[in-house]
């Protein structure tokens, strides 16, 4: 079986010891043990595995978000999941057994032919660890780090551990909790001082080379004056039963520099996406994160920014689409920690069929601060009848010549414009997919361009059907 | 009753032996309100006090909430009756008024007789509770309070036992404002005004409520519950000043219920205590109405505001439109946290919401929560937030011209508010609205 061969050249380059394939099995349910074991597994050092059991007992000890979150948090039956599972326990698959559905869906988004057998899970690793390793020669020559975050915790604890966790914190919520007892996978990293890394870095491909990151952990650090932009590819759809992905993602943008974070998050409807992302941008750093929502089935994702020197800046563009049986509760949060220092949010939102997008956001300026500035921008759209849209913005300012708007709007596409489209010899469908596409056209042209026709391809998709 | 202003230190809000005492100083209420009171207090007993992990008090200071030295007020005396009635003619020319000190009635100016001929109802609850207990069985705390003031509702529906109820027939317009004023005497006096209105189909009228200290230096904690029924076509504007001494704890909720074809318009001005709770929750049940909720707050020194309302919009076909507007000075915080409930049935509804603080000081600080839960899709919702600072070119214009800085803030500080203040229709009302802000500033 291909899946097989995945695994031998998997053990060929070392980076993981399979002695027998149900060794990476930590077994239903969490606790000590499992921690434990995946310490072991990863044959990690002692103050990791003392995190990992501290975070363990501080996630048992906090009670779920649902008094301001959605109460769908309570189907989730934390002694259910498998918290590690390696590679040989993925279900076997060959591009014969995806279903037909899906690969029509495949061939309608243009993905090109590696890349979907690698989508639906076959040789998966073997393709993305091949293209990873090239991309790491070149990156080398500057000094650029990028590594899974087990390496990068063995090879380079020195600069791993000075920025670890400081972001988010273990305690920073009851998922952040989770995923520092649990975590694996992920990406780790560094851009040294000056260094502006011109192609973007793709997890696409490593998030799924290691496990299945379902507690992906990510930390990526651009040293002063350094510029970075990677792009996460959860576009897979999985095909497991429900399941939980919450990772943790930690920025550090030091003095001057750039990050810039995109991802185009498309998991499959019965996947509880709880992530936390955060950056941290010292002085005259930019930190900008583009986040587009368009599967699982329930998303809680507010990327972050503490904008902790002067000049700093944080940016936020958002785009969920809400499908049935969906709910994409995305925002943004902006903590301004430093003189002039400017954030801006934008998020639109598209509800379709009985699916509900939430935009929650916070924007605080504390005391002492001069001339920091907010704009917040939230646009919903609800196609039918029982599409549902909820905002709920928190917003503290204080502090001197320091300055925030907020709007959001909520509308519907109106009868005229699709009357116009239809007039013109378009079917309704296709006249509802135009119109949605330009309520996030300007949104969608600052992605890359292969992520923004791919957005493109599934609005279409997710539109169609949708009227009539 | 007593001819000496005291009160009784001893009990606290908190303590069995308030309702105790509550029951034996009215023995004659009617079965049915005992049965709502008593029920009421166990309410309150068992509901628990506000604490910051509730949503519905994020960015609140929820220190010292329903804690404190406060009692049942006592009876005052005939001396100060005659002076706070002296002092209550502020708002202006009235079609009634009733003047209440510590929830008792000091001073009734009826209506004239056309009106009751007309079956108008202005009456002190006291006695409307056995007067017309058919109209209050039916409307009387029929509302629950959901916007997190839950026990300090049930604890005024417990301890509530006076305030006006405003009752118009159908198609009667009054055309001058009924006001009602409230005054809390002497130092840990609990007080609980009630306001019930009820129009009926194509009823006009204007009710004003006030509520203020007789003495600026004393503490007390103040309660009142206010509700506004709108019938089919009925027209309801709605005045309520807040202006409790600035050591004083209050809670406000006002609940507007309307109708077909009704239009509501509130008003409110948040002056006083140093820490008030307002909670709106405007609830349309019927298409075709019109809601404009409007409120201005001026807030100094460390006091805190805190605005909670919902529009819920239960009807298609109907508008709402909220304006909250606040400005601060010195280390004085509000909170503005509003939300847009559209249900499924509520299409082609137009709701917005806007909140525009106003920081004129660089210790103050504004939250703002301005929300919207969406369910059916053809509507238009929007809403929006502004915090910033007073335009520095504005400020130069003043003071190149002389005009000190604390002049010129004034200055701006009016026409900050002049958006929602030339709304209201009656020049007198609008003039009295001024005036508290000029007077709030002289204080300053």
């Amino acid at each position: 079986m291909k899946n097989e061969n995945a695994i031998d050249i998997d053990r060929e380059k070392g980076n993981f010891h399979y002695d027998t394939t149900y060794e990476f099995d930590a077994g239903i349910g969490l606790n000590e043990r499992v921690v434990n074991y995946i310490a072991d597994v990863k044959e990690e050092d002692d103050w990791v595995r003392a995190f990992r059991l501290k975070a363990l007992d501080i996630f048992k000890g906090k009670p779920l978000p649902t008094h301001w979150a959605t109460k769908d948090l309570e189907n989730i039956h934390f002694d259910k999941f498998r918290y590690y599972l390696s590679k040989g326990q993925q279900p076997s698959r060959t591009w014969d057994e995806v279903p037909d559905d899906v690969k029509e869906t495949f061939e309608r988004l243009g993905i090109p032919e590696q890349e979907r057998a690698f989508l639906a899970g076959v040789e998966a690793q073997f393709d993305s660890e091949a293209a990873y390793s090239r991309m790491k020669e070149d990156l080398a020559k500057d000094g650029v780090i990028f590594v899974g975050s087990t390496e990068g915790l063995k090879r380079h604890p020195e600069i791993f551990r000075k920025f670890f966790a400081k972001v988010i914190p273990v305690a920073d919520n009851k998922f952040s909790a989770l995923n520092s007892a649990v975590f694996s996978g992920g990406s780790f990293i560094y851009v040294p001082p000056g260094v502006k890394v011109k192609q973007p870095l793709q997890a696409y491909f490593r998030i799924n080379a290691e496990s299945f990151g379902q507690f992906e952990r990510t930390l990526i650090i651009a040293d002063e004056g350094a510029e970075v932009t990677y792009m996460e590819g959860c576009t897979a759809p999985k095909f497991e039963t429900t399941t939980l992905h919450s990772a943790v993602v930690e920025l550090v943008a030091l003095k001057g520099a750039k990050i810039q974070y995109i991802t185009v998050q498309n998991w499959s409807s019965n996947v509880f996406n709880l992530v936390t992302k955060r950056a941290r941008a010292e002085e005259e750093a930019e930190v900008k994160w583009i986040d587009c929502n368009i599967g699982s089935r329930l998303t809680m994702k507010y990327p972050g920014v503490i904008l902790k020197g002067r000049r700093a800046r944080g940016e936020v563009l958002s785009i969920a689409l809400a499908g049935d049986g969906q709910h994409q509760d995305t925002g943004a949060k902006m903590i301004h920690a430093a003189d002039e220092t400017t954030s801006n949010i934008i998020a639109k939102s598209i509800s379709v069929g009985e699916g509900r997008s939430t935009y929650r956001g916070q924007v605080h300026i504390p005391r002492r601060l001069r001339g920091c500035r907010n704009n917040t921008e939230c646009d919903a759209l609800l196609i039918n009848a029982n599409s549902r849209t909820d905002t709920y913005p928190a917003i503290t300012v204080r502090g001197n010549h320091n300055s925030v708007q907020h709007e959001a709007s909520v509308s519907k596409v109106s009868a005229e414009q699709i009357f116009y489209l239809m007039q013109r010899g378009m079917s309704e469908g296709e006249a509802m997919s135009l119109a949605v596409n330009g309520f996030v056209n300007d949104l969608v042209k600052q992605f890359p361009m292969e992520y923004s026709v791919e957005l493109k391809r599934l609005i279409d998709l997710e539109m169609e059907g949708s009227v009539g | 009753m007593s001819p000496v202003t005291t009160v009784n230190r001893e009990s606290e809000l908190l303590t069995e032996s308030v309702f105790e005492q509550f029951q034996g100083r009215h023995p004659d209420l009617p079965p049915w309100l005992l049965q709502q009171k008593r029920q009421s207090w166990m309410e309150y007993r068992s509901l628990p006090l506000p604490n910051r992990k509730m949503e519905s008090w994020r960015f609140s200071n929820v220190r010292g909430l329903g804690v404190g030295p406060f009692g049942l007020a006592n009876a005052i005396n005939g001396r100060s009756r005659a002076a706070l009635a002296a002092r209550s003619q502020d708002p202006g020319s009235y079609a009634g008024r009733l003047v209440f000190g510590n929830d008792d009635l000091l001073e009734n100016s009826p209506l004239s007789r056309e009106l009751t001929e007309k079956g108008v109802i202005f009456e002190p609850l006291q006695t409307a509770f056995s007067k017309h207990s058919g109209i209050l069985e039916e409307f009387y705390m029929a509302q629950k309070s959901d916007l997190g003031s839950e026990k300090f509702a049930a604890l005024h529906t417990a301890l509530n036992r006076n305030g006006t109820l405003l009752y118009v027939p159908e198609n009667v317009e009054i055309r001058l404002p009924l006001v009602s004023r409230h005054w809390a005497i002497s130092e840990n006096a609990a007080v609980f005004p009630h306001t019930l209105v009820i129009a009926r189909d194509r009823a006009r009228v204007v009710f004003v409520d006030v509520y203020s200290s007789s003495e600026a230096s004393s503490r007390q904690f103040a309660c009142a519950v206010s509700t506004l029924y709108a019938g089919a076509g009925a027209e309801v504007e709605y005045h309520h000043v807040q202006n409790w001494s600035e050591r004083s704890l209050s809670f406000n909720t006002l609940t507007a219920i309307a109708h077909r074809d009704s239009r509501i318009r509130a008003f409110g001005m948040n002056l006083g205590s140093k820490f008030s709770r307002n909670e709106g929750h405007s609830i349309i049940e019927g298409p075709g109405c019109n809601a404009e909720l409007y409120s201005l707050s001026l807030s100094h020194l460390d006091q805190e505001m805190d605005q909670r309302t919902r529009q819920t919009h239960r009807a298609p076909h109907a508008r709402s439109n909220l304006l909250f507007k606040n400005a601060l000075l010195d280390s004085s915080k509000t909170i503005f946290s509003g939300l847009i409930k559209v249900d499924k049935s509520a299409q082609q509804t137009d709701a917005y919401q806007t909140n525009r603080n106003l920081l004129l000081s660089p210790k103050a600080e504004a939250n703002s929560l301005p929300g919207l839960e969406i369910l059916a899709n053809d509507v238009k919702c929007s809403h929006g937030a502004t915090t910033g600072q007073l335009d520095e070119n504005q400020l130069f214009y003043f003071l190149a011209r002389g005009i000190g800085k604390r002049a010129a803030q004034q200055l701006l500080v009016f026409g900050f508010f002049e958006e929602v203040l030339e709304k209201i229709d009656n020049p007198e009302l609008a003039e009295y609205h001024r005036r508290l802000v000029h007077e709030k500033f002289r204080n300053s």
